[in-house]
């Protein structure tokens, strides 16, 4: 397999400096009445893994095919590998799509699927040079041997790999990928991303993954852009995302957090204090993506439930910025670690994780009152909205 | 199921094969008599009617020759005409009822399509006689002839040939091979277009790659409702026809009305039978060729 090695190079050299493989500029589609995509620009750099992730009509699935070539922009331009993509149809573009169920040709059997876009190429390929492609490309997607199969024989893992072979096996320069994993039962999604992940790495092919899964989008990609009605909302590695969320609907929408709000009374060199509606005021700091707010304004103080602590009553830690009494109310035991979720005075419902390593989480139970805080730089004050 | 669970459920499972074959059996019954009665005994006393010779005041009299079958040449003229209006027509219905499928089921939008649906439909909400009647108007003396004729192109007549007959035979069968490729187009699905699209093929390498396999039942389908019903036309050559371009029906219907020889006819309808026979036997293979690709839209 030789002839994917060369694009192979391109994805070691990732970093910021690498050629740009998508382009959006300024682009916006409507759907009579609807704005779906929104004026938004971002690049894309050659051999990422790229996600989409926003719920449904978020405008992340017409943003793939406005890549893929089956809308066009109203305004602004795509580029794909430095290429205005303007008036290029579909069929001439040097990217593939797996598409959502598949979309595969009920008609061909397993290597005819693969071998179709092939025997699109002008001039025409002979049929040796086909033949000895289908086979390289369904070995690369561990299914050798398959391709005089029909379709329906397949399982539902099977057909999603001959359609990653059939949009793989033209080496375009991007792979759309359309909630691909959506169809497939949790263990072999599991799988499946750990593959596609390993595939990209093999293939050094730019792929771009459009999903409503955060836990998939989290796993996979080098950079995510959130969307909401048409707009990207932040864009960033999962870790800028999870770590310093833009506002309230990237750190909702990005893992998971418990969210306070208030309006901001005074701002500090690195963060606010925040009058909650219930009448405390918490001290938080800015997250290191998001917009630095003035007081009078609303807030919302952001903490993810694995940042705060319980103790015994009495034994708390001296540092803590927020301390407060709580009564549990459920406990989810999952494994690793454990969920509480506490009623806690002023502050309402907290969610709470704890390692399966601290001592209380086997031991305290629903109805117990245990002691809860956490530091101030462990909170972040984002925008409401 | 195993051997040994088969053989725990045996008796249950016996008793219910049983009524199940006696359910099957009341449920098949009606149109078994009615396939018997209507359909293999007529068939049966044509047979035998067609090895018979005429009565001398017409009509049928017991015999055994094969003087009739022999005697099929002289009857060349209207199996040629059926030979070849039938399958032309058939073509002809397949060229034009496409397009039109394609459009109602791929190209209109939902709102429109019923209504559009429902007008090709509509003809058939009147007398087929009265509609063809309406091609007697359009095509005569004071039809299109009258029109031609006011802008300078005189003595073209219409009415009466082979072209009037065909354009009846458009008129009347379109529908019936517009539905069936309807269907089979209007659950393709679009996304395999796209998919094709994407992988580098133009529109038209799309539509003869994915399109047309995939409505292929459409058309064999079509292409038969049309063709053996027209095999058996009878009433639009006589009309439009004039009696000068006649089907087997018309020969048929002459030679057990005017001429009585039942016999005679017969064999001629025989020999009917015996290209249809053939026809669906070629029909048959050729729907065995496609079913894989019938079982597979299904996904």
């Amino acid at each position: 397999m030789t002839s994917w090695s060369e694009p192979r190079a391109a994805a070691v050299a990732r970093t910021a400096s690498a050629p740009v493989d998508v382009e959006f500029r300024g682009v916006t589609k409507r759907f009579g009445a609807v704005v779906a995509v929104d004026d938004i620009s971002f690049e894309i750099p050659r051999g990422s893994f790229h996600s989409f992730l926003g719920p449904s009509g978020c405008g992340k699935t017409t943003s793939l095919r406005l890549i893929a070539g089956f809308e066009q922009p109203d305004a602004g331009e795509v580029a794909i590998g430095g290429r205005s993509m303007v008036g290029v149809p579909a069929y001439r573009r040097p990217v593939n799509m797996v598409f959502q169920h598949y979309a595969l040709f009920p008609h061909m059997n397993v290597a005819d699927n693969v071998g179709y876009g092939l025997r699109q190429a002008r001039p025409k390929l002979d049929r040796a040079e086909i033949d000895r492609r289908v086979a390289e490309t369904l070995d690369l997607v561990r299914l050798p041997k398959m391709g005089a199969r029909r379709i329906w024989e397949l399982s539902g893992g099977q057909q999603q790999r001959v359609a990653l072979a059939r949009a793989l096996v033209n080496r375009p320069t991007v792979l759309l990928l359309d909630e691909p994993l959506a169809a497939l039962d949790r263990k072999l999604r599991r799988d499946m991303q750990i593959e596609l992940q390993n595939l990209q790495r093999d293939v050094g092919i730019t792929f771009i993954l459009v999903t409503h899964d955060q836990e998939e989008a989290l796993s996979m990609s080098d950079t995510i852009a959130i969307m909401r009605d048409g707009k990207i909302v932040q864009f960033g590695t999962p870790q800028l995302l999870y770590d310093a969320p833009a506002n309230r609907y990237v750190a909702d929408f990005v893992g998971e957090s418990n969210f306070l709000t208030g309006n901001v009374t005074a701002t500090h060199a690195n963060g606010a204090s925040i009058a909650l509606s219930h009448g405390p005021v918490l001290k938080a700091r800015w997250s290191a993506a998001g917009d630095h707010l003035s007081a009078g304004e609303e807030c919302v103080i952001a903490v993810r439930p694995e940042v705060i602590g319980l103790w015994p009553i009495g034994q708390a830690p001296a540092d803590l910025d927020v301390r407060r009494q709580g009564q549990v109310r459920n406990r989810i035991y999952l494994g690793d670690h454990t969920e509480f979720s506490l009623q806690v005075p002023e502050l309402g419902e907290l969610m709470v994780r704890l390692p399966k390593s601290d001592p209380l989480a086997m031991s305290l139970q629903p109805g117990d009152v245990a002691e809860i805080g956490w530091r101030a730089d462990q909170a972040l004050a984002l925008r409401a909205t | 199921m195993s051997a040994g669970a088969d053989a725990i459920a045996a008796p249950a499972t016996a008793q219910r094969k049983q009524s199940g074959r006696l359910l099957t059996a009341l449920l098949l019954a009606p149109s078994a008599l009615w396939f018997f009665v209507l359909l293999i005994l007529p068939l049966a006393v044509v047979l035998i009617y067609s090895v018979g010779v005429r009565a001398p005041a017409g009509g049928y009299q017991a015999a055994f020759t094969f003087d009739n079958y022999l005697n099929l040449p002289a009857r060349w003229t209207a199996f040629k005409n059926t030979l070849t209006l039938a399958p032309l027509g058939t073509l002809i219905c397949l060229l034009a009822g496409y397009p039109l499928a394609y459009f109602l089921a791929v190209k209109s939008s939902a709102r429109w399509r019923v209504l559009l649906l429902i007008l090709v439909i509509v003809p058939f909400w009147t007398s087929f006689l009265i509609r063809t009647y309406a091609w007697i108007f359009i095509l005569g003396g004071r039809g299109i002839p009258a029109l031609l004729d006011s802008i300078g192109i005189p003595d073209v007549r219409l009415i009466n040939t082979p072209f009037a007959v065909m354009c009846g035979i458009v008129y009347a069968y379109l529908p019936l091979m517009v539905f069936p490729i309807y269907v089979s187009l209007e659950k393709l699905d679009k996304r395999l277009l796209e998919a094709s699209e994407d992988l580098g093929a133009g529109p038209f390498a799309t539509f003869r790659q994915i399109t047309l396999p995939l409505s292929a039942p459409g058309i064999i389908t079509g292409c038969m409702l049309v063709f053996i019903l027209l095999m058996g036309e009878y009433l639009i050559p006589q009309m439009l026809g004039g009696g000068k371009v006649f089907f087997i029906g018309n020969a048929l219907v002459d030679l057990f009305l005017q001429s009585l020889n039942w016999p005679y006819g017969s064999a001629v309808a025989m020999a009917l039978v015996a290209i249809m026979l053939v026809t669906v036997s070629l029909y048959l293979r050729a729907t065995a060729a496609t079913g894989g690709r019938r079982d597979a839209s299904l996904i």
